[in-house]
């Protein structure tokens, strides 16, 4: 029953299987991004897991310089005035930098997904996906390109500052009266 | 010739500092300034890349190695410049700058003004990572580079919602994909992290090689998984079917001058991680042959991407489109070159990753000049074009020509060494696909052609010519191809001098 101590690695896989899940099944795209945030949370874990040190009873201390201390209790001191530094039994410190580098992209990722969800918001004053897809299905039928055929005119539709959370289809094609 | 020591010392490193640099300090700049900052920059990262290629032409072994802040290699980040990474620095930088100053006119008219400095910033930094990748040693370095110009690629086609706000979602969908698959590719780092206990590519491959002989990989799980994961994460970003359903939407709705650059050079960026984690880390430690299962799956997916690809550009009214399309089927071709396994296979790849990148960037700022004087390109746009805008057809033109692979086109240098290869390996089912997919192109080019020549104008607005600024950046590269589909010489030998290397890994 080895595997039952690697338990790290099982929590690591339902996080990205997760994380993976909802990427594909949400229909928010807020959920899905959130979703893509844990799914690469659990990279993390399996990255941090890889530095880890057993042998034998000994357990990986956290990588931290000490000082030396002799039978006294005393720091031991070298030549130069410095005290002599140990490091024992410890784990990698190198999985964890390169994850600091990897969340710092994490949250890099989200930043600019979160200004393209904010955008979306605004341009088809929806964030559920299957809406968005209907909007440009049913704006397609003419195939074509809204900017050449009527720049900013009537398939933009709704005008800013409407926050209908719910669109009826048949509203979004029709040329607002104003414009 | 002569150069400060500051320069000569630190090439490898500089052509990705300069284009960073520049980025950021683009945030200051204003309107018209912004455009010439990111002129100057893009080409002094060009003469950079120039210099990088004539000093790995001139040293010993034709590598030249850099590290970071003077660490060693088994502590620190290593950059390492061969000849196959020399060439494909020249090419992004190449096409960098010349597409950056394409990108006057057509960003003026795409993107508002007070957007501009955003826009420089961002395009030179996507300049950086796209560079970055080509020149480092180092597998995390390499997945940081990849995330930097990602990022940047995501950001800049989402500026296309000033036209058309599909390039809101476009954009999106790419940075889901796109996510997905660099974290694939991260996992798979970590697998190989775990196997080695190094960063650095070299000296991964060395290790595996001694755990090889030690006998201590056979059926090995950890390696298989890290080869698995790479795989999945490096297919979605070089866009090979399945996995290239981001690229159509991308392509289509991204400013013209971004769609010329990301065209020609984040796919095939994507292609080079692929040759250095096949060929350089993984080689010789498979069994890896043509007809490996390996290489195999490679194959099947590429050939049904080219002929799925082609056919569903011949039903697209968006030219754009079309050519988004085409270029999915193109880099199916790519990545069948290098699926093959064999010296002539990795020419050809590595050759068509430059024709590709010349036609495909000069047909897409052709495009752009379409946009430019008739507000949109779909195929109602383009009719009757060739008598109002008879120079940006001709380039359009010649580089469909180079698509489909007509001789003196460096189209036809490609695939004349694809089918080379595919014969050689005894594979006569590859060369008929190659073929055919020559065919489909010649459908859904000539389509476009025929609309463009010998269909009435839909308006009957007066189109000027595009202006110059336009214009000689799109006959730059388009006559590029033409010469060196009549003079392949150059591009050739280095290509061939590149597979060269990179099958020594597998013996």
């Amino acid at each position: 029953m080895d595997s039952l101590g690697y338990y790290n690695y099982w929590l690591t896989i339902a996080i990205i299987m997760i994380g993976f899940y909802g990427v594909i099944a949400k229909r928010n795209l807020v959920k899905q991004i959130i979703a893509l945030g844990l799914f690469q949370t659990g990279v993390f874990l399996f990255y941090v897991s890889m530095g880890v040190f057993r042998k034998d009873g000994e357990d990986g201390q956290p990588p931290i310089w000490s000082p030396l201390t002799d039978e006294n209790g005393r720091t031991v001191i070298d030549q130069a005035g410095y005290a002599v530094k140990e490091l024992g039994v410890h784990d990698n410190p190198l999985p964890h930098v390169l994850m600091l580098t990897a969340i710092v992209v994490s949250v890099s990722t989200l930043a600019v997904a979160a200004a393209i969800v904010v955008n979306i918001k605004r341009r088809y004053q929806t964030i559920e996906e299957d809406e968005i897809l209907a909007i440009e299905h049913s704006e397609a039928a003419g195939v074509t390109d809204p900017a050449g055929a009527d720049p900013k005119g009537q398939i933009e539709g709704q005008t800013e500052g409407q926050t209908k959370s719910r669109i009826h289809i048949e509203d979004a094609t029709e040329p607002e009266a104003e414009d | 010739m002569e150069l400060p020591a500051l320069i000569e010392t630190n090439l490898p490193v500089l052509v990705v500092i300069v284009p960073l640099f520049g980025g950021l300090l683009s945030l200051f700049t204003r309107r018209t300034g912004s455009w010439a900052w990111a002129a100057l920059v893009a080409m002094a990262t060009f003469a950079l890349a120039v210099l990088l290629l004539d000093r790995v032409r001139a040293s010993e072994h034709g590598v030249i190695e850099y590290f970071l802040g003077g660490w060693p290699a088994e502590y620190g980040i290593g950059y390492r410049v061969d000849i196959l990474n020399a060439y494909i620095i020249l090419v992004v930088a190449l096409i960098g700058a010349i597409v950056t100053f394409y990108a006057r006119h057509s960003v003026n008219d795409e993107i508002p003004d007070d957007r501009h400095h955003f826009f420089y910033s961002v395009w030179l930094l996507a300049i950086a990572g796209l560079l970055g990748i080509p020149a480092t040693g180092d597998t995390f370095n390499i997945y940081v580079l990849l995330e930097i110009s990602s990022l940047t690629v995501y950001t800049l086609v989402a500026m296309g919602h000033h036209r058309n706000r599909r390039a809101l979602t476009a954009s999106l969908k790419y940075l889901i994909l796109g996510s997905i698959g660099a974290t694939f590719i991260l996992l798979g780092i970590g697998y190989l992290l775990m196997l080695t206990g190094t960063l650095n590519m070299a000296d991964m491959h060395d290790q595996l090689m001694k755990m090889k002989e030690l006998g201590t990989l056979d059926e090995n799980r950890t390696l298989l998984v890290a080869f698995a994961l790479l795989m999945v994460g490096l297919s979605l970003k070089m866009a090979l079917f399945p996995l290239h359903t981001w690229l159509p939407n991308a392509y289509t709705y991204a400013p013209s001058a971004v769609t010329a650059f990301i065209a020609a050079t984040a796919t095939k960026v994507g292609v080079y991680m692929a040759f250095r984690f096949i060929f350089t880390i993984f080689g010789g430690v498979y069994e890896t042959s043509a007809t490996g299962l390996n290489m195999l799956v490679l194959t099947i997916c590429a050939c049904i991407g080219i002929i799925v690809s082609s056919i569903a550009a011949i039903r697209q009214d968006n030219v754009k489109r079309i050519l988004a399309y085409s270029s999915v089927g193109q880099l199916a071709y790519i990545v069948l070159g290098f699926s093959l396994v064999n010296q002539t296979g990795i020419t050809a790849s590595v050759i068509h990753i430059f024709n590709h990148a010349i036609i495909k960037g000069g047909m897409f700022m052709a495009m752009g000049c379409v946009a430019l004087r008739m507000g949109g390109v779909t195929l109602d746009h383009v009719a009757g074009l060739g008598r109002k805008m008879p120079v940006t057809m001709a380039a359009f033109t010649i580089g469909g020509l180079g698509l489909i692979g007509v001789p003196m086109t460096s189209g036809f240098i490609s695939k004349w060494y694809l089918v080379n290869a595919a014969i050689q390996e005894g594979l006569w089912w590859v060369a008929g696909v190659v073929l055919l997919g020559g065919m489909l192109a010649l459908i859904y080019v000539w389509r476009v052609v025929e609309i463009i020549y010998f269909r009435a104008p839909t308006s009957d607005a007066p189109a000027r010519e595009a202006p110059l600024g336009m214009l000689i950046p799109t006959w730059l590269l388009i006559g590029a191809s033409i010469y060196f589909g009549i003079n392949a010489d150059f591009t050739a030998s280095i290509a061939a001098t590149a597979a060269e290397l990179l099958m020594q890994g597998m013996n």
